[in-house]
């Protein structure tokens, strides 16, 4: 039923439709970066879409995956009245991670004002037009993005600096301790296997 | 009357002698072993709890297991008037600062107790968020494990604990088990057995019957 709505982003947007996809009721549009907002103000504004309520916001790196642009931003949609949803994307960041910005759709739906604060917080991805930008579950002193292919699995940044003695003193529980088979996996460089 | 024998004696390390001297009987022991007495039969409780082992400590504290027959019944939500520290799931980062300020917030003589696996040694979360064991902030005397643990192993934790207290220990680490593995050894700990008496408790007189 929803195919209807990717008919209507394209005829509406053309080229900025980048690919679209349908698959068991399932409806994907890859928008193009620069009209991200722009499409989700038709896609609210539109009596035929009507796409009123905000289901999700969330990021994906596909670092070493993605030929193009390395990270991937989802928004889930739903319309209450028609009863369709719609998943667009935009394709953003270059390989080292920077330029990974895309306009917010806080302007548009207030409830992704957290999702877009996460999707900062994991990723370091940039919504611009954002009303308030920070961090919102790691604290304000971690450095980089956890959920980075990049970032090291095995990375911690402490804000209580450990006690003398319990990394290698305290039994049972040292540093190569408690899943040390987590570790082990996830510590081969890049490129390795 | 006359000197303790078995576990009582043991729990007391020794210390008590209960001598005929009276008709209601006394008994001689070391300050600092009645103190410890006194301390383990009353241990009021900060409960900091951060994840779902929370559920197992209300099962904890309900009726059904009733944390209240090891004289650690009372919850204190500030910590400025608790003996001892339940830290009870999963402890990140960015919680740190505030669990070692409510620590150093506790009055001495204080214990901690780490309820579950995350507390223990952040279990599963191998990662950049969670601690790996609150012992690498705070000092810590217990380590229940399990996911969550049985209301009987916090039990069993609970009773290490006050052996721990009774013996005036004072390290911080893991309290060694009942028996040694290796030789079968069995530590001198009093599990399951009446709390320390002091003396008889006399009768009371017979009250007249109503005619």
């Amino acid at each position: 039923m929803s195919k209807r709505v990717l008919d209507l982003l394209e005829a509406r947007f053309g080229p900025a439709i980048l690919e679209t996809h349908s698959q068991f009721g399932d409806d994907t549009a890859v928008i193009e970066p620069a009209r991200w907002r722009e499409v989700a103000f038709f896609l609210r504004d539109d009596p035929r879409v009507a796409m009123n309520m905000f289901v999700d916001l969330c990021g994906v790196d596909y670092l070493g995956v993605s030929e193009g642009p390395r990270f991937e931003v989802v928004c889930h949609l739903r319309s209450l009245q028609h009863a369709h949803r719609i998943r667009i994307k935009a394709r953003v960041g270059a390989e080292d991670g920077s330029d990974a910005e895309v306009d917010s759709v806080v302007p548009v739906w207030r409830g992704a004002d957290w999702f877009e604060r996460e999707t900062f917080d994991m990723m370091g991805i940039v919504f611009r037009g954002h009303p308030d930008l920070r961090r919102i579950l790691m604290y304000p002193e971690f450095v980089g993005y956890p959920l980075r292919k990049d970032y090291p699995a095995d990375k911690i940044q402490p804000l209580v600096p450990f006690r003398e003695g319990t990394l290698g003193k305290l039994p049972p529980f040292g540093p190569d301790e408690g899943m040390s088979f987590g570790r082990q996996t996830h510590s081969f460089p890049r490129g390795e296997n | 009357m006359g000197e303790l024998s078995g576990p009582q004696r043991a729990e007391a390390g020794g210390n008590v002698q209960v001598l005929e001297g009276s008709e209601h009987g006394f008994a001689t022991t070391r300050v600092d072993a009645l103190l410890n007495w006194a301390k383990k039969y009353s241990l009021f409780q900060y409960p900091f709890v951060t994840a779902c082992c929370g559920m197992e400590f209300m099962a904890l504290a309900s009726p059904r297991f009733d944390m209240a027959r090891f004289g650690a019944e009372a919850p204190r939500f500030s910590p400025r008037q608790a003996d001892l520290l339940w830290v009870v799931g999963t402890i990140s980062q960015r919680q740190a600062p505030a669990l070692r300020r409510i620590y150093e917030q506790m009055a001495d003589p204080k214990w901690v107790l780490a309820f579950g696996t995350c507390a223990s040694s952040g279990g599963f979360y191998d990662n950049y968020t969670t601690v790996a064991g609150i012992d690498k902030i705070i000092p810590c005397d217990v380590y229940v494990p399990g996911c969550p643990p049985r209301p009987e192993s916090v039990i069993d934790g609970i009773l290490l604990l006050q052996d721990k207290i009774a013996r005036g220990d004072r390290t911080p680490g893991v309290v060694k088990p009942r028996n040694n593995p290796v030789t079968g050894e069995q530590a001198l700990v009093s599990i399951g057995t009446k709390p320390m008496t002091m003396g008889e408790t006399p009768k009371p007189p017979a009250r007249p019957v109503k005619a």
